[in-house]
């Protein structure tokens, strides 16, 4: 335990492959990480992934759960120690950062390396709150289960988005995949999948614009065509929304520089924020590349800025 | 620490309808990944209630009846049984803290 007098030497918040990459190589520098991994987002969003192809060094791929559970491992295994909670206050811009979680603990560091990811984007229109549980998700490995034999929607046009609907195809009889645009953001391996897939069937140049529940349970959506200028509804009874992610700054936000989009900002070439001795990666600052193996990229380079830091602090 | 008991397909139905305390029902599965992520936490607050709230596990692969019956299209949902009916659902894995606030009206 951290106390004020004697905080440790760096805290490291987030869990996702920026925040365990930073935990390895802290340990590694013996600099005892504490690292915050989340109370329900241990892992972070791989977590909620089945195969990961891309993740070099896994020839064959990798189960994402899998691949987060051996980065927390090696982590471990040079002595970085684990908080399995949120982190709910932080105070970054004093000499000795203080942090508390969720169950009032309370945690001192001279460094802190943020890397909190980012969270699921909601549609926001009318139904989805409502039905969420219902009918519509956010997680096709942990819901997709109850559609066997039914006809759903996912709507995006990323990778996750594809990757989602390909997936749900082991167990809907039917997959429309719903987006905004003429074509697809995905990567061309993961678009010519769906596209040779004939449970999948591509809606483009579609927005939805409500999800409509009967008797508890999502039913159908309403839809708009963005080039026709046409309104349809399509009878579905799940819909898995994958547009995006934003960054998740909540604790961060008013003492870290931000950009307008709400991603933390670093200075070029570096992974130092506006504030002394605090660090940011991974997904938190980055929306161009947003891959698991430029989390951990970044990851590894703010554990190695903060080290830099302390030395000479 | 309370252990948290196990229903089935067999035995869910006179399971609730004879709890005599209000009674969470995890509806889970080995390949949810938020579900793993909830259990240590239900665990916590398994061996916190005083007995007041009974928490149980359903493993919905092993036990496809009782969760069909219930509606289940996601998980992790926690449902909270009194004389046998659903007086709370939760969905989704929570923080501790949220889930004491969700489940305070049994708790407390």
């Amino acid at each position: 335990m951290s106390t004020k007098e004697n905080p440790a030497e760096i805290a490291i918040i987030g869990s996702g492959p920026a925040g365990y990459t930073a935990g390895v190589y802290a340990a590694r520098a013996q600099l005892n990480p504490l690292l915050f991994e989340g109370a329900v987002t241990a892992g972070g969003a791989l977590m909620n992934t089945t195969e990961v192809e891309n993740f070099p060094g896994f020839e064959t791929g990798i189960m994402g759960p899998q691949l987060m559970q051996q980065m927390r491992a090696q982590a471990e295994r040079f002595g970085t120690e684990f908080v399995t909670d949120d982190v709910v206050y932080a105070d970054l811009k004093s000499p000795i950062k203080h942090l508390k979680d969720d169950r009032g603990n309370e945690y001192f560091a001279k460094a802190v390396i943020l890397a909190m990811g980012s969270g699921y984007r909601e549609l926001g229109v009318p139904g989805e709150k409502e039905l969420s549980g219902h009918g519509v998700s956010w997680c096709a490995t942990c819901d997709g289960f109850f559609f066997r034999n039914q006809t759903i929607a996912v709507v995006g046009g990323g990778d996750s988005a594809v990757e989602e609907a390909t997936f749900l195809t082991r167990f809907a009889d039917k997959v429309y995949l719903i987006h905004r645009r003429d074509s697809l953001r995905a990567s061309k391996i993961m678009q010519t999948r769906a596209e040779a897939d004939p449970k999948i069937e591509f809606i483009w140049n579609t927005e939805v614009t409500e999800a409509v529940g009967k008797d508890g349970k999502l039913a159908e959506l309403k839809t708009h065509n963005l080039v026709t200028g046409e309104n349809s509804t399509l009878a579905v009874t799940g819909l898995f929304i994958a547009i995006g992610h934003d960054p998740r700054n909540e604790l961060v936000k008013g003492q870290v520089d931000l950009d307008d989009a709400g991603y933390v900002l670093v200075k070029p070439g570096s992974t130092a924020t506006n504030l002394p001795g605090v660090f940011a990666c991974g997904d938190l600052v980055d929306h161009t590349y947003r891959q698991a193996i430029t989390a951990a990229g970044t990851g590894c380079a703010a554990a190695l800025d903060a080290e830099r830091w302390i030395s000479h602090n | 620490m309370a252990a948290i008991k196990t229903f089935t397909d067999a035995t869910f139905a006179a399971e609730i309808a004879a709890s005599t305390v209000p009674l969470l029902v995890d509806f889970w599965a080995e390949w949810c990944g938020p579900c793993k992520q909830i259990a240590p936490i239900l665990e916590e607050i398994a061996g916190e209630t005083d007995g007041k709230l009974q928490i149980v596990k359903l493993n919905i692969d092993e036990n496809p009846a009782a969760a069909q019956n219930a509606g289940i299209t996601s998980i992790p949902t926690m449902n909270v049984y009194v004389g046998g009916k659903v007086v709370k659902q939760i969905i989704g894995a929570k923080p501790k803290q949220a889930m004491l606030a969700e489940l305070a009206e049994f708790i407390q």
